[in-house]
């Protein structure tokens, strides 16, 4: 595990994201309403819709595009065959920490 | 046990009710073989308009499926026509073999007419009558694609609604001067052709057809007498129907029109039976279920050695088509000593005929209104005697005996003898006693009784009829539920948040009884706006229940980029306004610049991070958001009006600004868009707006309910006034009476086609106090919206920004 320091979680807008810029593409951190936190890749497998722009609703998003609703621990596609990535992702005296992992393993490949 | 062969020839509802009962009464005692042309068992026929329109798939239509068969030891030969009897040998020979009987059972049905025209045998050319053809039209219809039907029956404008809803350019070509003048009068037709064409469905009435032409081997036009040329993709031949009877005559059984059968449904020949639509009994062949479900129940009885006569009954009929509501029985010709009595009430497009001759009610047409055509066809099929009530008659049994007018002591004060499904020819009394033995929901009632089971159109009865029997303990079902996370309506919701001062989203998950946490994206933003719309000063609108568009002020393109449209006001600029575009456009490469339907400018393609930067310049030159994104008002299209125009009456692009200043910003169902023309020429397109203003010597007309997108439809008018003032107040009453009123998502049209023009009117134009409390209301949530979200966004343009860059980190 590799955890990067990202921002304060109040940066995040409660039942809202924001987005994280990556060699590997954008990640989109994620903060609902009981102060959980997720990160997953900010692309939707559909049309590439920015996930970080859609709604938040309980552990779930809706892609802003043509609504697929991804669930944010699986990152499982409620009715489509379609996964997206997602990161480790945690809450340190209300810092957020992401796991790079990811993101280090394959730019390095 | 001896087991007797029963084969029966067609898998049509006729003969798998006829194998219900038989199956009922004697389990195991007929060793049974079908066989089917159509390659698949026994389903809802009826159904296949519904399954043609989107609102049903065939699963959900399927009556008899393999379970069912393997059940009750049916062999299945589907897909294989039989081809010979030899009812010496007592076998049927099918295409792949021959079978042996005790017992034939026919149930051939009957086949489509199709009119020899020059032309009938070209590619796209189809009847309707089976899933077959429903499927081809279902893979023709793509919006915009033409369909042509010949035939304005049942058939013919199931088939034309059916392919309208799927976005088809539908025409109807009808022989006689009205549709369906089997079943209506001339003023019933009028009325339903009217409604038909409302929806978009041409309908050429009195047209004969001549010839079909083709292309490349497809059916490119149908020709008129006249010559008319009517080009489509699709021709539907629904000119009538005739029993199926050549298997049987070539076998040497007696036909004529139909095969004929006894009242025991036997046929010439003692081991043979038939059923259903192609038989002839007594002279009359048959083209509806309610008589061959009769005839099903004699066949049954027959093959039992029970004894049983057929007896045809009146028949009614109805038109499956969502939003035409019509209904007749009887008979309702014109001649000597009947007499009409007829209601009329044009502003509900309701019509009523009832036929009486020497005392009885011998015939009902009605369109609009149905809901007592039970209660009529009842007097009709009984032949009773309404001297008694004849003044009242026409309003129904509401008024006979006690005066009330609720529907349920309607259904209450039926007899039970009263008929509740025609279909299946199930009475009150039945429904009542499945009740009374514990069927206490529509599931339970239409697997017991077979009520509502088939053509569906009695369901709302049965409903009537559960709850006057059980009370409080049947729940009526409500309407749609919002979504999967609720079991209330949009309008249950909005009526709950008023009553119950529901204030905040948690309030309404809670006191509702949602089932998720905090919603989805369909509830969500709805309630978000009934709170907002209700609550203007407790409660604030949540960005976060807002789609992207609306949480970014602007429209996200489909490469994750937005546009940006400013507002200008009633269409007017300036050259200080075109420079500061101009120069924004080249600061942030903007890649397009295009002017809108909606007399503005819109900048496509920038990006996200650059949103709150282009802002702050544009709110520099004066220019706010033109909200060309938001569920609120876009945009107050305008003419030039006095200021220029030789036609001018009255200030027509003055009168467009104040209106935009006054509305903008304020959040709404849906979108709102508004128009003000300066003389009736319209150069504003005002009649096709939410709200539509038409200056005219006098003053203004103020218009509303218009659509130009995926409905077009001219609006109707909401009043004529004298000033300028007036206008503008009935507009805002009118918005204002929307936002507290409409169902989220539904545009201004849609909702006064549910609520009636006339209910509107009586709030924003008759009643002034009313109107009075609208305009207050709606300034007083203007206090709060009338602002422009751009300059806010711009003190807080970091959040446009990425929260971190790891593209360095990750490169290392
Ligand atoms: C920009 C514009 C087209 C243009 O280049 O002219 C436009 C663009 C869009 N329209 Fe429109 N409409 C535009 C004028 C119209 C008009 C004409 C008018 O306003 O006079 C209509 C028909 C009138 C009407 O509203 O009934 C129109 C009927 C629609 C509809 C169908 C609405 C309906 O109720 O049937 C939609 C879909 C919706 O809203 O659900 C739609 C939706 C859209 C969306 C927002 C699609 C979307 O959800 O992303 C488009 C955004 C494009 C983008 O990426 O920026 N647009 N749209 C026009 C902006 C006008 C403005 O200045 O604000
Ligand atoms: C679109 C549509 C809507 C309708 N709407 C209504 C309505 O609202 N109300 C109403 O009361 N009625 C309605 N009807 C009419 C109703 O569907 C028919 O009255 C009913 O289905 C006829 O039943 P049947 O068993 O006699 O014939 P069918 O259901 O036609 O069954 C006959 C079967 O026999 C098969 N067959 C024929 N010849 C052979 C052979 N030689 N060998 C093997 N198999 C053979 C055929 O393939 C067919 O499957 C509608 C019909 C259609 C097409
Ligand atoms: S018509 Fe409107 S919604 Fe359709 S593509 Fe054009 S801009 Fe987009
Ligand atoms: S891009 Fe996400 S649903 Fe289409």
């Amino acid at each position: 595990m590799s955890w990067i320091d990202i921002c304060d979680v109040t940066d995040i807008p409660l039942r809202g994201a924001r987005k994280i810029k990556t060699a590997l593409g954008c990640v989109a951190l994620f903060r609902t309403e009981t102060e959980e936190v997720f990160a997953v890749t900010d692309s939707c497998p559909h049309k590439n819709g920015p996930l970080s722009e859609g709604i938040v609703h309980g552990q779930s998003v809706t892609c802003p595009l043509h609504n697929w609703v991804f669930d944010l621990n699986t990152g499982q596609a409620s009715a489509e065959d379609a996964q997206i990535e997602t990161h480790g992702v945690r809450l340190e005296a209300g810092r957020v920490l992401l796991d790079a992992g990811k993101l280090r393993a394959r730019s390095a490949a | 046990m001896s087991t007797r062969k029963l084969v029966v020839i067609g898998a049509g509802m006729a003969s798998g009710r006829a194998l219900e009962h038989l199956f009922e009464a004697a389990a195991g005692e007929w060793d049974v073989t079908l066989f089917n042309a159509e390659p698949r068992g026994n389903y809802n026929r009826i159904m296949l308009s519904p399954v043609l329109s989107g609102e049903k798939s065939y699963s959900e239509i399927v009556i008899h499926d393999d379970d069912w068969y393997a059940q009750h030891g049916v062999t299945c030969r589907f897909g294989e026509q039989v081809l010979r009897i030899d009812t010496e040998a007592k076998v049927v020979e099918g295409e792949n073999g021959h079978v042996p009987y005790d017992k034939l059972l026919i149930a051939t049905g009957s086949s489509p007419v199709i009119i020899p025209l020059p032309g009938h045998d070209l590619d796209g050319v189809i009847a309707y009558r089976d899933l077959e053809d429903t499927n081809r039209m279902i893979d023709t219809a793509k919006p915009g694609a033409k369909a042509v039907i010949i035939g304005g029956g049942l058939l013919g404008l199931e088939a034309a609604a059916g392919l309208r809803l799927r976005g088809m350019d539908v025409s109807v070509v009808h022989l006689n001067g009205h549709l369906m003048e089997r079943q209506l009068d001339e003023s019933a037709g009028f009325l339903l052709r009217k409604s038909l064409e409302s929806r978009g469905i041409d309908i050429y009435c009195g047209a004969n057809s001549r010839e079909i032409l083709g292309q490349d081997g497809k059916v490119r036009a149908l020709v008129l007498d006249d010559g008319t040329e009517l080009p489509c993709d699709l021709l539907v031949m629904a000119v009538g129907i005739r029993p199926n009877i050549t298997l049987a005559k070539a076998s040497g059984i007696a036909t004529g029109r139909g095969i004929h059968v006894d009242d025991q449904m036997v046929t010439s020949h003692a081991d043979i039976l038939s059923v259903g639509e192609c038989i002839e009994h007594d002279g009359a062949v048959f083209g509806l279920v309610a008589p061959l479900y009769d005839q099903a129940k004699v066949v049954a009885q027959t093959l039992l050695g029970e004894d049983a006569t057929f007896v045809p009954k009146q028949l009614s009929t109805k038109l499956k088509v969502t939003g035409c509501d019509l209904f007749s029985a009887g008979d309702f010709a014109d001649g000597e000593g009947r007499e009409d009595i007829v209601f009329r009430d044009p502003g509900r497009g309701v019509y009523k005929r009832l036929v009486i001759e020497a005392g009885r009610l011998i015939g009902a047409v009605m369109y609009g209104d149905t809901s007592d055509s039970n209660w009529f066809f009842g007097l009709i099929r009984d032949n009773t005697d309404i001297e008694e009530m004849r003044e009242t008659l026409i309003f129904g049994p509401a008024y006979q005996g006690s005066a009330s007018l609720d529907p349920l002591s309607a259904v209450a004060a039926l007899p039970r003898e009263a008929e509740i499904c025609g279909c299946n020819g199930v009475c009150k009394g039945t429904i009542a006693d499945a009740i009374q033995g514990g069927a206490t929901d529509l599931g339970a009632v239409r697997a017991q009784t077979k009520a509502s089971a088939s053509c569906g159109t009695c369901t709302g009865l049965v409903e009537q009829l559960l709850q006057v029997s059980l009370g409080d303990a049947f729940q009526m079902p409500t309407a749609q539920p919002i979504c999967a996370c609720c079991d209330l309506s949009h309008e249950d919701v909005r009526r709950l948040i008023r009553s119950q001062e529901l204030k905040s989203q948690d309030a309404v998950w809670q006191e509702l009884g949602w089932k998720t946490r905090n919603g989805c994206h369909v509830c969500r933003p709805a309630v978000n706006f009934y709170l907002l719309a209700d609550w203007p000063l407790e409660y604030r609108d949540d960005p976060q229940s807002r789609f992207v568009n609306e949480r970014k002020h602007a429209n996200i393109q489909k490469d994750g980029t937005f546009s940006v449209v400013p507002r200008m006001w009633g269409g007017i600029t300036n050259p200080a306004e075109l420079r500061a575009i101009a120069d924004a456009a080249d600061k942030y490469n903007v890649p397009t610049v295009k002017v809108t339907g909606g007399q503005r400018i819109d900048l496509l393609g920038v990006k996200g991070e650059d949103l709150p930067h282009i802002w702050a310049d544009l709110n520099k030159a004066g220019l706010v958001s033109g909200h060309a994104y938001s569920k609120g008002l876009r945009t107050v299209k305008t003419c030039v009006g006095t200021d220029h125009c030789r036609f001018g009456t009255q200030d027509s692009t003055g009168l467009g600004i104040k209106l935009e200043k006054i509305l903008w910003g304020s959040w709404t169902p849906h979108k709102v868009k508004l128009a003000v023309s300066g003389c009736p020429r319209n150069c504003a397109e005002a009649t096709c707006k939410d709200v539509g203003i038409i200056s005219v010597d006098s003053g203004y007309q103020v218009s509303v309910g218009g659509a130009a997108g995926m409905d077009v439809k001219e609006t109707e008018r909401l009043g004529d006034v004298a000033t300028e003032q007036e206008a503008i107040d009935l507009s805002v009453a009118f918005i204002q009476l929307y936002r507290e009123n409409a169902k989220y998502l539904d545009r201004p049209y849609k909702w006064v086609a549910k609520v009636g023009l006339d209910w509107v009117k009586e709030r924003v134009v008759d009643d002034l106090g009313e109107r009075a409390r609208l305009i207050v209301a709606f300034d007083l949530s203007q206090s709060i919206y009338r602002k422009d979200p751009w300059a806010e966004h711009v003190q807080s343009a970091q959040a446009f920004q990425p929260v971190a860059d790891l593209t360095l980190e990750a490169a290392e």
